[in-house]
């Protein structure tokens, strides 16, 4: 084989390459990125957080079953201060809205949250700390 | 630095969960509310460090929290335990309000929450903007209306009109039309409709409710005002939000349930609302005559009996914290321990204005943990025991719940305290309890009636006790 015919042959491979990569590229655009589009609308965010949402429901269900039921005005408290965790919402609003209006709305949803927040946690410590599980002499 | 949040919101949510893991048990509950402190803190700070924050907006958000803290910390040490169920109360009319808040601040600046521009907000964020919108305005003002029946700012009594029903489920259908229409053109007359009806709605539902159904009010506001916190957190995509909204309505619904059973009522049945009025009156009166007469002692008799008895349940009810009398209540449990007596206290699920509300106040007076016990764990005990000392407690220690199919109680489980040999029951009068049933107990040979206050009769005895 002389180098010419090497070189005509190294060429056909560079064209076939070519067009393949060509074809590569094509079907890449018509099918392989709808392709991955389809994937990321099957962990369409809704569909995501719903997913989360449901697992913390079982979460909640199974982990509220175990707690005793002379806790349950405790349970109250603790869950009424957590529920605030809706202050994560108001701050984004208070810190980040480009007009008044949504950060006076969120200003109100922080100081009510708080509120809740400090109430709760702080009442429930203080039911907790009754439960004495000792016995006095 | 979104990432990092997201990881902080993580972790947030799995110490929120360990916090009502703690609480499985006493000994490990106090960590748990550490653990739900310090998740708190971090979602709190990490939302503060995430991009976008305006230096001005930080020191407005830092103001609310300290001006809501104040006022929290505050309320929270000053409140005494008999007030708790009005206080909590209170506390979700604020989750409630807050989510209206969010709702109205992201409808306004959907930017900053990434959900489309100002009046071209996506479709989806505006089903799940509204449903939050809804559900927290519901949550605010059904919780105003208990928070007012329970504090005795309004009368408990039921408050009932013609087509009532009919009503709401009119306002219902309505609602939901109007949010229909508001996620198909995101219009501000429509957003603050529904947040107005919604208004209307929460406190519709919550006024034919007696104060008897109150646990079960207080549980299902709960509840509300966690699935206003996941409404908000699917709008604004926060994965927090969504997680702890689930675990606040599991828990609201799992107690609402368990107070449902504690009074064998549906939920539809408490929700249409309607108990505690007093329409048996007159069948009552007329059963009262045919019972024999009511044996009445003096607080010495009881001293007398309860000093020579070897097994004694006490059986607190409502009326015991209205009169204050948990700490004489435990100083009597006291002394007829040294006397050498076993002392227990049986609850009732539904004892109390909130669940587990006769725990906190049992535990208040010092009374230790393991001497007060459930119903399921109780009722056997009754046959063994000497005496059963009632007080405060009416509906949930009468026989007829097992017996009599036409009182308005049967089905209920009630507390076994006529096995036992000798029932004392502190009452002020023959007055019927919160159903309106006369309860047969007062009539029984084995019973002996203690007339009076309960904390001035229970002094009584622990001096006749003492001498």
């Amino acid at each position: 084989m002389n180098p010419t015919d090497l070189a005509n042959q190294a060429q056909a491979l560079a064209d076939r390459a070519g067009a393949l990569a060509a074809q590569a590229r094509l079907m890449a655009e018509t099918q392989i990125v709808p392709a991955v589009q389809h994937g990321a609308a099957a962990a369409d965010p809704f569909l995501f957080l719903l997913t989360i949402f449901l697992l913390a429901c079982f979460v909640g269900y199974y982990v509220v079953w175990n707690v005793t039921p002379a806790l349950h005005s405790p349970l109250m408290g603790v869950t009424n201060a957590i529920s605030s965790v809706i202050v994560v919402g108001a701050i984004l609003a208070a810190g980040t809205a480009d007009n008044w209006g949504a950060r006076i709305f969120g200003f109100l949803a922080v100081t009510f949250a708080s509120v809740n927040i400090f109430g709760g946690f702080l009442v429930t410590r203080r039911m907790l700390a009754m439960f004495q599980t000792k016995k006095k002499a | 630095m979104a990432t990092i949040s997201t990881l902080a919101y993580l972790v947030a949510a799995v110490l929120f969960i360990l916090a009502l893991r703690g609480l499985s048990h006493p000994t490990t509950s106090r960590q748990g509310n550490q653990f739900g402190m310090i998740g708190m803190a971090i979602a709190i700070v990490a939302t503060l460090f995430r991009p976008g924050m305006a230096p001005g907006g930080i020191i407005l958000i830092l103001a609310g929290i300290a001006i809501g803290g104040s006022i929290g910390a505050v309320v929270a040490k000053r409140i005494q335990m008999t007030s708790l169920p009005q206080l909590v109360a209170a506390f979700h009319s604020l989750v409630g309000m807050a989510a209206v808040f969010v709702a109205a601040a992201a409808f306004y600046s959907p930017e900053s929450f990434g959900i489309g521009t100002h009046g071209h907000i996506h479709g989806a964020s505006l089903v799940e903007m509204s449903l939050g919108l809804a559900i927290g305005a519901i949550t605010f003002s059904g919780s105003v209306i208990a928070f007012a029946k329970l504090d005795g700012r309004m009368s408990g009594a039921p408050i009932i009109f013609p087509q009532q029903h009919k009503l709401n489920a009119a306002l219902g259908v309505l609602l939901l039309v109007l949010i229909i229409a508001f996620v198909m053109n995101g219009n501000p007359v429509l957003f603050w409709l529904i947040a107005l009806l919604s208004f209307a709605l929460g406190f519709l539902l919550i006024i034919p409710i007696g104060g008897a159904d109150m646990p079960v009010v207080v549980s299902m506001l709960n509840s509300y005002s966690g699935w206003a916190a996941a409404g908000i957190g699917f709008t604004i995509g926060n994965l927090l939000l969504i997680v702890t909204g689930a675990l606040v309505g599991a828990s609201g619904a799992i107690l609402s349930y368990i107070m449902c059973k504690g009074m064998n009522r549906s939920i539809i049945n408490v929700l249409l609302g309607g108990f505690g009025t007093d329409t048996s009156a007159a069948g009552a009166g007329g059963a009262t005559a045919d019972h024999g007469p009511v044996k009445a002692g003096s607080p010495e008799d009881a001293a007398f009996i309860m000093k020579n008895a070897a097994k004694i349940i006490i059986v607190p009810g409502y009326g015991m914290a209205v009169a204050q009398a948990q700490q004489v209540l435990r100083e009597m449990g006291d002394l007829l321990k040294k006397e050498g007596a076993t002392v227990e206290y049986a609850i009732h699920p539904v004892a109390g204005r909130m669940p587990g509300h006769m725990n906190v106040l049992l535990a208040e007076a010092n009374v230790p943990y393991e001497d007060v016990k459930e119903l399921e764990e109780i009722n056997p005990e009754f046959a063994e025991a000497d005496v059963a000392f009632v007080i405060g407690a009416n509906d949930v220690t009468n026989p007829a719940a097992k017996t009599d199919k036409s009182s308005a109680i049967y089905g209920m489980p009630i507390l076994d305290v006529e096995k036992a040999k000798t029932v004392f029951f502190i009452k002020r009068g023959m007055a019927s309890g919160y159903a309106g049933v006369d309860n047969e107990l007062f009539f029984r040979p084995n019973t002996m009636m203690l007339f009076g206050d309960a904390k001035k009769v229970t002094q009584e005895v622990v001096q006749a006790l003492q001498k």
